[in-house]
């Protein structure tokens, strides 16, 4: 991979390392965790997004299928965990897969309105033949792989950026590779590869189920760490939560999505002294980010330093 | 029977959701997600000019309305404006945000709890075919028709409505024949804001208001506009009353806890097959910059 | 000089630190309570008179000396209706704010979520939620106890005041939400108790405009009676369209009916509707013998005067939950185990808002059918029926 990212990369193990030990407070870890299990999401659905150029309103509807999915085998079937989380995302796959074929013909709002109208059935689904219903169920296990349960906050907190580091790595990866770069060819022109004969319509495909794998991934995650899920946590709401993380971030540049995701779990604890007004200020935040940062966190940064360090910077 | 006129009750308020959302995307090519609030500020400041300023009706409407113009104003000029050249992703996100700061007004102000205020006309309800139907629905349901209609005048035989449609279509062309474009844009937004503030005015009699009833209003409404195509009011219109009464009919002959889910799977159905909704030639969609 | 003022110094430093020790009346450590509350979010109507109750009645306690000269200090948080918040609140609560007890949450779902860290926390929680699974089994939740009365109990007083009307078929409307859920599958599970056949089951959406036809579907499939079950705009909705409708039937709300706003908002539409109510929303109306009614006119009327608005059955159960807390730190003092033992074993025929209760080993919340008042709205105002 490139310098850049290996850096990034390099970094980011170490910040996994060594964060529980100097602030080991269970509550920073939490958000950690939280943070990290969106980062996953946002990670999907920038590839999806920035690379592939398409639009998803319905990130929601591959988590809650994750976690619905993996929790009712594991509780219900006695499946073994890490099983029951490969299951759920074989399933998120499927239902990417149907989604996407006629979806994908779509554009721009038409696309985005598909995807919501997806995320939103998947949604009714949940709430009226899921498992508890709108009351969700709970006595979910922890993840446990060959008899080794994790369930201390440490414990999440290591598995969670684990998979991060996992899923970044992949990630990076097929991004430099002929597929990253058929994609990005994808974003900038359809027409193009068409007429180089690449397959589109597959390429696009591909990517979108890949972050629908993502979001379940992260979904099983969320349902055998909180070991209780209702459908009102996989909501259009959250579709918007993360579609804000990659946006905050920097669609450009994969590493936006992690940014993204901790900023935006962190700013509402950090909003919390103000009690009633803080949807107001978050609101405003966001608003005022979106109107002057618009290019994302990460490439800003990136701009940034590279104007630092002299080099002309060059537009994406 | 009943079903219908449930359907058509809920399915007028769709519509006009949608009729805004037509008018901001005919002039300026945005879908504005804030539409919903418009909608909910015109039940809630209803509420409080005529009950709790206690104001003549017709002033009460017409504060309701300059307000909700105002709002949309506002909007454009804060976050709209100061934009060069913005990409659909970016638009999308900055109008969900605005929906949020508009939230947290309305719930700073007004609470969360549900306010109404009585019916345009007193009265029992009609009974027609052996089905009750309200009068306020009535009103309602007229109310929208005669939006549809001083739209259709507007956007068809004013100078200023066919300079708004110019500017989406080619705004440098508009500019180049001299059209405002940035005062059409501003004008958009206002008249839009004002559409959905007529449909929260109608509506709250029936259905009470409160400061969240946005986001839901907004996905349907949006719903219906797709359905009948971007940017034909009449086809919004459709689509509004379609969606009302699918789900309607759903929750009567069906299961109700599967209403919501209808509508979508419909609209999905339509978006795969005819993309282009049932009033919009497919050549149009070409066109649009979106 | 040097020596005079050096003298004259450490006596003002004296006469400070003694000023400070001794001149403030809380010198004693503040006892800390955490309260998670749904501020904001779908829930907020739970959440926000049971926080404005938790900021009441911490002034009122602090002025009156605190607890046993400790001052009660309630850390409250917005969960915002979340699961996920819910989470990350408690641990902030637990670890950063080192509680002795947590007050709420306001739902279900939130309470559940919470269940097993506080469990592993050993921390009593007192959830200001309905939900049965909440507090059962005892055995495996040992640490938590529930305030608001079961919905079970509710359905039972609505099914036993309909038997003795004679009714036996009825049609229940909920909304699709944990509450409306809850109390669908309170209502089916009772049912055959009272010898009552549920002929027709709907649903709505908690921002529907309009439940004519899942109204129009009950009385065609011949239900005597309708129940709705839910909170917020759906009750003054569902009860506009059934007046509007001339069903002929009698419409029963659940206790979420509580609140007169209810009854200001669905107008003459109101007129006739009954519900099992806590006994806070109709104290005026009680008997001044009864033992909750002194306590109920002075939390009404404080909060009254306070907020201009009445507290209403939710902001009640804060209260309970509070109080019980604040008891049992009084009697045993600032030790975890000893105020879950208390509370288990000392809170026995307890006049709350809620009702009397009587908490066991084997009962974490210690209300049943009792706890309510069957009530109809009469005249626009509410009437206890015999």
């Amino acid at each position: 991979m490139r310098k850049g990212d290996l850096s990034a990369f390099l970094l980011l193990i170490f910040l996994i390392a060594v964060l529980p030990i100097f602030s080991g407070s269970p509550y920073t870890l939490t958000v950690g965790i939280f943070s990290g299990i969106n980062a996953i999401v946002a990670i999907g659905l920038c590839i999806l997004m920035g690379f592939a150029g398409q639009v998803s309103l319905g990130q929601a509807g591959f988590y809650g299928i994750g976690a619905y999915v993996s929790s009712v085998l594991s509780v219900h079937a006695g499946f073994p965990i890490v099983v029951s989380m490969i299951f759920a995302m074989v399933v998120a796959a499927f239902a990417a897969a149907i989604l996407a074929v006629p979806a994908l013909r779509l554009k721009g709002h038409y696309l985005a309105v598909a995807t919501l109208g997806f995320g939103e059935i998947i949604y009714v689904i949940l709430n009226e033949w899921g498992p508890g219903g709108p009351s969700g169920f709970g006595d979910i296990p922890h993840f446990n792989l060959f008899g080794y349960t994790i369930d201390s906050t440490k414990g999440h907190f290591y598995l969670v950026w684990g998979l991060v580091a996992v899923v970044m790595f992949f990630s990076i990866n097929l991004i430099h590779s002929r597929t990253g770069r058929a994609l990005r060819a994808v974003h900038d022109s359809e027409i193009a590869c068409n007429a180089m004969g690449l397959d589109v319509a597959a390429l696009k495909i591909k990517v979108f189920i890949l972050s629908a794998v993502y979001a379940a991934l992260a979904g099983s995650l969320y349902a055998h760490y909180v070991t209780f899920i209702s459908p009102s946590s996989f909501s259009l709401f959250y579709s918007i939560l993360v579609l804000m993380m990659v946006i905050v971030g920097g669609i450009t540049n994969v590493w936006g999505a992690i940014i993204g995701a901790v900023v935006i779990t962190v700013l509402p604890e950090l909003l919390r002294r103000f009690e009633e007004l803080d949807v107001l200020v978050y609101g405003l935040i966001l608003t005022l980010s979106l109107i002057f940062f618009r290019k994302g966190l990460v490439p800003i940064l990136i701009e940034r330093i590279k104007k630092l360090r002299g080099f002309a910077v060059v537009k994406h | 029977m009943q079903f219908l006129f449930s359907g058509l009750t809920v399915g007028a308020v769709y519509a006009l959701v949608g009729i805004g959302f037509n008018i901001t995307y005919n002039a300026t090519s945005i879908i504005n997600l804030a539409q919903g609030e418009f909608v909910v500020i015109g039940g809630l400041m209803m509420w409080f000019f005529s009950e709790s300023l206690k104001l003549p009706f017709f002033v009460s409407v017409a504060l309701t309305l300059v307000t909700a113009g105002l709002v949309g104003l506002l909007m454009e000029r804060l976050t709209i404006k100061p934009l060069k050249n913005p990409d659909l992703l970016l638009m999308i996100m900055i109008t969900i945000a605005v929906s949020i700061v508009l939230r947290g007004v309305l719930m700073f102000y007004f609470g969360k709890d549900p306010y109404v205020y009585p019916a345009f006309t007193e009265g029992e309800p009609l009974s027609i075919y052996g089905a009750i139907i309200q009068q306020q629905t009535l009103w309602v349901i007229g109310i929208t028709g005669l939006c549809i209609i001083a739209l259709f005048f507007f956007f068809k035989k004013t100078i200023i409505g066919k300079a708004m449609l110019a500017c989406a279509v080619n705004p440098t062309a508009a500019q180049l024949v001299g059209i405002n474009v940035s005062r059409m844009v501003m004008l958009s937004f206002i008249l839009s804001a004002m559409v959905g503030a007529i449909g929260g005015m109608a509506i709250t009699p029936i259905s009470l208001m409160e400061y969240d009833k946005g986001p839901m209003l907004a996905v349907k409404g949006f719903c219906a506009a797709i359905m009948g195509g971007l940017g034909s009011n009449r086809g919004a219109v459709l689509g509004g009353f379609i969606i009302g009464i699918l789900e309607s009919m759903t929750a009567g002959y069906i299961h109700s806890g599967l209403k919501d889910a209808v509508a979508l799977i419909i609209l999905l159905l339509i978006l795969f097959f005819k993309p282009a909704g049932l009033f919009v030639s497919k050549a149009m969609l070409q066109l649009r910059k979106f | 000089m040097k020596k005079a003022t050096g003298k004259l110094f450490v006596v003002l430093v004296a006469a400070l630190s003694v000023f400070l020790l001794f001149g403030n009346a809380f010198a004693k450590e503040p006892y800390k309570i955490g309260a998670l509350f749904a501020v904001t979010g779908p829930a907020s109507f739970l959440g926000e008179p049971e926080k404005n109750t938790a900021l009441m009645l911490q002034e009122q306690i602090n002025k009156a000396g605190g607890i046993n000269g400790h001052p009660l200090e309630i850390i409250i948080e917005d969960t915002k209706s979340e699961e996920s918040t819910a989470v990350l609140s408690a641990k902030k609560l637990l670890e950063s704010d080192k509680v002795l007890a947590i007050i709420g949450p306001s739902t279900t779902g939130e309470s559940m979520a919470l269940v097993p860290i506080l469990n592993t926390a050993a921390t009593p929680l007192l959830s200001c939620a309905a939900g049965a699974p909440i507090t059962q089994p005892v055995k495996d939740r040992p640490w938590i106890f529930k305030t608001p009365q079961y919905d079970l109990s509710a359905a039972e007083a609505i099914y036993g005041y309909m038997k003795k009307q004679g009714i036996s078929k009825v049609g229940i409307i909920t909304i699709s939400t944990g509450f409306g859920d809850a109390g669908k599958k309170a209502l089916l599970e009772m049912a055959p108790k009272y010898s009552i056949t549920i002929v027709a089951e709907e649903k709505y959406g908690p921002k529907d405009s309009d439940m004519t036809t899942q109204l129009t579907k009950i009385k065609a499939a011949g239900a005597q009676a309708v129940i709705n079950w839910s909170v917020g705009p759906g009750q003054v909705i569902v009860t506009k369209n059934w007046h509007a409708l001339k069903m002929g039937i009698p419409l029963y709300q659940s206790h979420g009916w509580g609140s007169k706003k209810n009854i200001e908002l669905a107008g003459k539409a109101a007129e006739g509707v009954i519900a099992p109510l806590g006994r806070l929303v109709v104290w005026e109306k009680i008997p001044d013998k009864h033992p909750q009614k002194a306590l109920l006119k002075k939390y009404t009327q404080d909060y009254e005067a306070r907020y201009k608005s009445e507290p209403g059955t939710f902001g009640g159960h804060a209260y309970d939950s509070i109080m019980m807390i604040v008891e049992a730190l009084k009697k045993v003092g600032p030790d975890k185990k000893k105020m879950r033992d208390y509370i288990e074993k000392n809170i026995k025929n307890w006049p709350g808002t809620g009702g009397i209760f009587t908490m066991s080993p084997e009962d974490h919340c210690g209300l049943d059918k009792n706890a309510f008042e069957m009530v109809v709205v009469k005249n626009g105002d509410w009437e206890i029926l015999k």
